[in-house]
């Protein structure tokens, strides 16, 4: 009964959240705000992760391969990784402990210091107006930093490769044209979609429905990561087995 | 006016409000006083529509604010102002972004027009100079006073003020008291202070309204509240040893 109640009230919140807008300018004002927030401060952390996942699983592609395998595979495995799982759900679930905990912690504040109800009492419709720009800027800035992502992984790949001898540059070129699909790309940046839409409004839920004080926003940061990391590997699954079967 | 007819609230099994009937006077400071528990916040979150009422109509006016849907609440709601006990002030706004939010929000004025208006609001509140100053950078007092100016900032018809003096010293609640004593008395608002700080109630209180277990057990004016003959009132305002000593005095004369 309790995951039923959720789940209705979960669907009720998203339907006022996706309401119209009451002001527009107050609305996109808003929403570049969040784009800062949740696109540009996490760039860092996207290329820092990309750029030593890309390496790591260039190194770990010509330990296994080495000898026996051609060497193109290194560039072949580094990208697949890159654009099928890595940058399109890892980065996501990374983000979602970054992005997710600071929504939910952002707004279960507001709810636990009364600002909600002053602006429900100024006539304010707070989901919307709170929760809305959340939404689009996740929605607009996920695919980007899932871009970043792929292109940082594979460059630091073909670096590290270079570098460390392990393959040649041209082998590793060849490895991340060969068999390449563009479905591939289109797939991942879909679920990228799904994903930033269910980090940024799990988290808005759990923030928006915090009663109580400091301990109960912390738990609601919690249960926003946690609930956000479960619903999107569901996600990954269920998007997987329509996009690629 | 504020017409409160018959309300009553549950939560669960147990009721909060009983059938509470008020009328709240335009142009006056009116009050609702009471111990902690007695009802107080629920009522008032009941007239503004944060809490719905189980039974019974707050009428704003002429018209029936419990029977309307949240779109036509949206008209009152423009017409209220809300002081709330921790200020309740955007955090991540300062101190004029957040005089100025409700007329961002549901004015037509250019930012020039918002901006005037605000710093008038600043001005009245005595807080010229803290406006680009953030919410947390400034003390209790003067987040009480930034929330009375967003309050007023749009020139509401409908004030409240959830204790407005709670955690404030006596110097600074005589400050916040003599503002909204001023501010209903220069813009007409309907005002209704929740409280039970007794100063504030001798001082400025028009209309009382005293809640003992969800109900309204005393209603009258300043005058009448030292000298009301009802038991929980009078328990209530002698509750201290220096205004049982007043008490003693005044008897005495």
């Amino acid at each position: 009964m309790g995951l039923l109640f959720h789940i209705g009230r979960y669907f009720a919140f998203l339907g006022s959240a996706l309401r119209r807008p009451q002001k527009g300018r107050v609305f996109i004002q808003s929403t570049l705000v969040e784009l800062e927030a949740i696109g540009v401060q996490s760039i860092g952390i996207v290329a820092l992760l990309s750029l030593f996942m890309g390496a790591v699983i260039a190194i770990q592609t010509a330990h296994q391969v080495s000898g026996w395998i051609p060497a193109y595979t290194i560039g072949f495995t580094v990208r697949q990784t890159m654009i099928l799982e890595f940058a399109p759900t890892i980065i996501p679930v990374i983000l979602s402990g970054k992005v997710g905990s600071n929504i939910a912690s952002q707004i279960g504040t507001m709810q636990v210091t009364e600002q909600i109800d002053a602006l429900e009492v100024m006539g304010v419709r707070s989901i919307s107006y709170l929760v809305l720009p959340k939404l689009v800027a996740a929605l607009f800035i996920f695919p980007f930093l899932v871009v970043i992502s792929m292109v940082l992984g594979i460059g630091a790949g073909a670096w590290v490769c270079n570098t460390a001898d392990l393959s040649s540059f041209a082998d590793f070129k060849y490895g991340i044209q060969i068999d390449f699909r563009a479905f591939d790309v289109t797939y991942a940046l879909i679920k990228t979609c799904v994903f930033a839409l269910i980090i940024a409004s799990v988290s808005a839920y759990h923030g928006f429905y915090t009663s109580g004080g400091a301990r109960e926003v912390g738990r609601s940061s919690t249960k926003a990561v946690v609930y956000s990391v479960v619903i999107v590997m569901i996600a990954n699954l269920v998007i997987t087995q329509l996009l690629l079967t | 006016m504020i017409r409160v007819k018959g309300v009553s609230k549950s939560f669960g099994d147990k009721e909060v409000l009983h059938g509470i009937h008020a009328d709240f006077e335009a142009g006056q400071v009116n009050f609702i006083i009471g111990r902690s528990g007695s009802g107080k916040s629920v009522l008032t979150k009941c007239m503004v529509g944060l809490l719905e009422v189980d039974s019974g109509t707050v009428h704003y006016g002429q018209e029936d604010f419990t029977a309307m849907g949240q779109k036509e609440r949206e008209s009152i709601r423009l017409r209220i102002g809300m002081l709330f006990q921790g200020g309740a002030l955007f955090d991540s706004m300062t101190v004029l972004e957040n005089v100025e939010f409700p007329l961002r929000m549901f004015s037509e004025m250019s930012s020039e027009e918002r901006r005037q208006r605000a710093m008038e609001c600043l001005q009245r509140v005595e807080l010229e100079g803290a406006e680009h100053r953030f919410p947390a950078e400034v003390s209790g007092g003067m987040q009480k006073r930034v929330a009375l100016a967003r309050a007023i900032a749009g020139r509401p018809k409908y004030l409240f003020c959830d204790e407005p003096n709670s955690g404030l010293d006596p110097q600074t609640a005589i400050v916040i008291d003599n503002l909204i004593r001023e501010l209903t008395l220069e813009y007409g608002t309907t005002t209704v202070v929740i409280s039970h700080d007794m100063n504030s109630v001798i001082e400025i209180g028009d209309n009382i309204h005293f809640l003992h277990n969800g109900s309204v057990a005393w209603r009258g004016d300043r005058k009448g509240i030292l000298d009301s003959g009802v038991q929980e009132l009078d328990t209530f305002v002698y509750a201290s040893d220096l205004m049982r000593d007043i008490r003693k005095q005044l008897q005495g004369r």
